[in-house]
């Protein structure tokens, strides 16, 4: 019996529902945590982020007009489909440096992170919204709406991390696109086969790798975006992309440091909606 | 190939006119359709790329041609035809708005002292389905009204079946009705079937009289492909060879981004020449380009990418 030739993964981004290489054909080295190689990951342009952005517009009203329920039910799909892929996940965190302990800690929060975003499709109109007394034969009400296309800069936490910032974005109606931790995007491309199996519509998120610097002031200038999470960031880029983002009056979410295992609360799900105010006339 | 001369002459037969386009040398489907696909790989770039944009922008024939179609859209329409980007003077404005036969007035109105033209569908746009008195009035109407271009549809029907003296005959007989205005010949590509029913038909137009020939109405699939244009490219380079008068072409339908457009523009500069590389004799039959064109020409003055919001809707 001759020795089996390996079968390696190509890591290529994740756009529009397709996993392309990129359009500039580069790649990047990803090595572990101990300097040793891993695999070549795709490193996206420019033209890759304005095609994400083209598809996650197209996506973003169909999917918005989507129950939340429904929206609902396909998170939590996605979740199921973490559960079994769990292995394989933990195998990357502990080439992203993580010990086998905590690996296996970070996938569950992670699993864990994303059921409880899941659950809020179909609940946070009922808490962010209001019925409102006002002076006049009018039923007055405000609800929460999805303010479209949101670019997220996600953190260095390569699967946690990464949950936290895309699931709340998402779970209201926006589609997203995430330009992945830089050091360590392998978790981000095996979340996108994760996605690609699990009935979210094709656009709704779309996951880009390489460099933030290079990605990030073309998400951030873009006149088609609607608002862009700066989470992972660092100091220089994020303000020179909070002063980019000020052209179109982009919703700017820019929180300092976060502690993902922490209750992560509601404030990324509130950053991303818009309220509608309705008057209508009651009985005369 | 015969004395073109004589195809001016109505008394040509029926036999002899069909002899003529069949003696034509067949396409080459495989070669042409390679050859586009070849060109279309060109990359523009840069300060050639803003050449490009501006010049389709001057090249597009700015379409509405919907049943919904009112006398306020058509003027929104030409409002946007003069100034195509309200927010930089500098973007050109585009070649003419084409109409549908009724609303030509509303477009001549509209466009009053801009320089851009009117092209008016007429002929029972777009199947050409109606007796020749009611194509010849339609045609009227609109030169009537101020129409500055015809695109007329021919008889694909009589062209398949064979009668291609028809055809020929109508659009005689049309451009006798256009006086001065420019007549299209819309070949319907789509429904022709073959490449060389494309080529005899583009060289069936031209000998009856047509300024320019056109692909498509818009209203079939497919509509303009690089393949047919390339093919009929070829036919006004050979025709202006053979006589010495020059035919425009215009692609219509189908032609929605920035890069489509380019591809058509090398085409036209590889096949015809550069010649052909005005609005005079080259046209984009377009209704969504002028969009993208206007995001592609923002991203290149701005450097950030545009996004749809930002430019009106029709």
């Amino acid at each position: 019996m001759s020795e089996r030739l390996s079968v390696r993964k190509t890591y290529k981004l994740f756009i529009g529902g397709a996993f392309p290489r990129s359009e500039s054909g580069r790649t990047v080295i990803v090595n572990d945590a101990k300097g040793r190689f891993l695999a070549n990951a795709a490193r996206a342009s420019r033209k890759d982020v304005r095609d994400a952005v083209v598809a996650a517009r197209k996506a973003q009203a169909g999917w918005a007009a989507r129950t939340g329920y429904n929206r609902g039910q396909i998170l939590y799909r996605v979740a199921e489909m973490l559960e079994g892929r769990r292995g394989q996940f933990v195998e990357e965190l502990r080439g992203a440096g993580l010990g086998k302990t905590a690996a296996a800690v970070e996938v569950d929060a992670a699993i864990d992170r994303w059921v409880w975003y899941a659950g809020w499709a179909d609940k946070i109109a009922q808490v962010t919204g209001s019925a409102n007394a006002v002076s006049g034969p009018f039923f007055n009400f405000s609800t929460p709406e999805p303010t479209g296309v949101v670019g997220v800069i996600a953190p260095d936490s390569p699967l946690l991390g990464l949950v936290s910032v895309l699931a709340p974005v998402v779970v209201t109606g926006n589609t997203a696109v995430v330009v992945a931790s830089e050091s360590a995007p392998l978790p981000a491309i095996t979340l996108a086969e994760v996605l690609a199996t699990s009935d979210v519509p094709g656009g709704v998120i779309n996951l880009l790798t390489g460099h933030r610097a290079e990605l990030a002031p073309w998400l951030a200038s873009h006149q088609d975006v609607n608002a862009i999470d700066l989470t992972g960031a660092p100091g220089d880029l994020a303000a020179d992309c909070e002063r980019a983002a000020a052209d179109n009056l982009k919703r700017v979410h820019r929180p300092g440091d976060a502690d993902w295992s922490a209750d992560p609360g509601t404030a990324r799900m509130t950053a991303f909606l818009e309220t509608k105010t309705v008057w209508h006339p009651v009985g005369v | 190939m015969p004395d073109l001369s004589t195809f001016a002459d109505t008394a040509v037969s029926p036999a002899e006119l069909r002899g003529f386009l069949h003696g034509l040398p067949p396409v080459d489907q495989v070669g042409a359709e390679e050859r586009a696909a070849r060109l279309a790989t060109r990359s523009i770039k840069k300060s050639a790329k803003a050449y490009a944009i501006d010049l389709a922008i001057s090249m597009v024939d700015l379409t509405t041609l919907e049943g919904a179609d009112t006398p306020g859209k058509v003027r929104a329409l030409c409002a946007k035809a003069a100034h195509p980007d309200p927010a930089d003077a500098s973007a050109p404005k585009v070649a003419a708005v084409c109409v549908y036969s009724d609303l030509v007035g509303e477009a001549v109105r509209a466009l009053d002292g801009t320089g851009i033209g009117v092209a008016s569908v007429a002929t029972a746009f777009p199947s050409g389905r109606a007796p020749l008195d009611a194509k010849l009035a339609d045609t009227r109407r609109a030169i009537d009204d101020g129409a500055s271009e015809i695109d007329m549809v021919i008889d694909r029907g009589a062209f398949l079946a064979g009668d291609h003296r028809k055809v020929f005959d109508e659009i005689v007989a049309i451009k006798a009705e256009c006086g001065d205005a420019h007549l299209k010949v819309i070949l319907e590509t789509g429904e022709l079937a073959t490449y060389d029913n494309v080529r005899r038909a583009s060289w069936l137009a031209m000998l009856a009289g047509a300024d320019f020939i056109k692909t498509s109405t818009g209203k079939v699939s497919p509509a303009a492909t690089l393949p047919v244009t390339l093919i009929m490219l070829e036919a006004v380079r050979d025709f202006r060879a053979a006589t010495g008068r020059q035919v425009g072409v215009k692609p219509a339908g189908g032609i929605r981004t920035t890069k489509d457009a380019v591809k058509y523009l090398v085409l036209v500069n590889e096949t015809a020449g550069p010649d052909w590389l005005t609005p005079d004799w080259f046209r984009l039959g377009a209704s969504s380009l002028l969009n993208d064109l206007l995001m592609q020409r923002h991203k290149l003055t701005t450097g950030v990418y545009g996004g749809p919001d930002y430019f009106t809707l029709d």
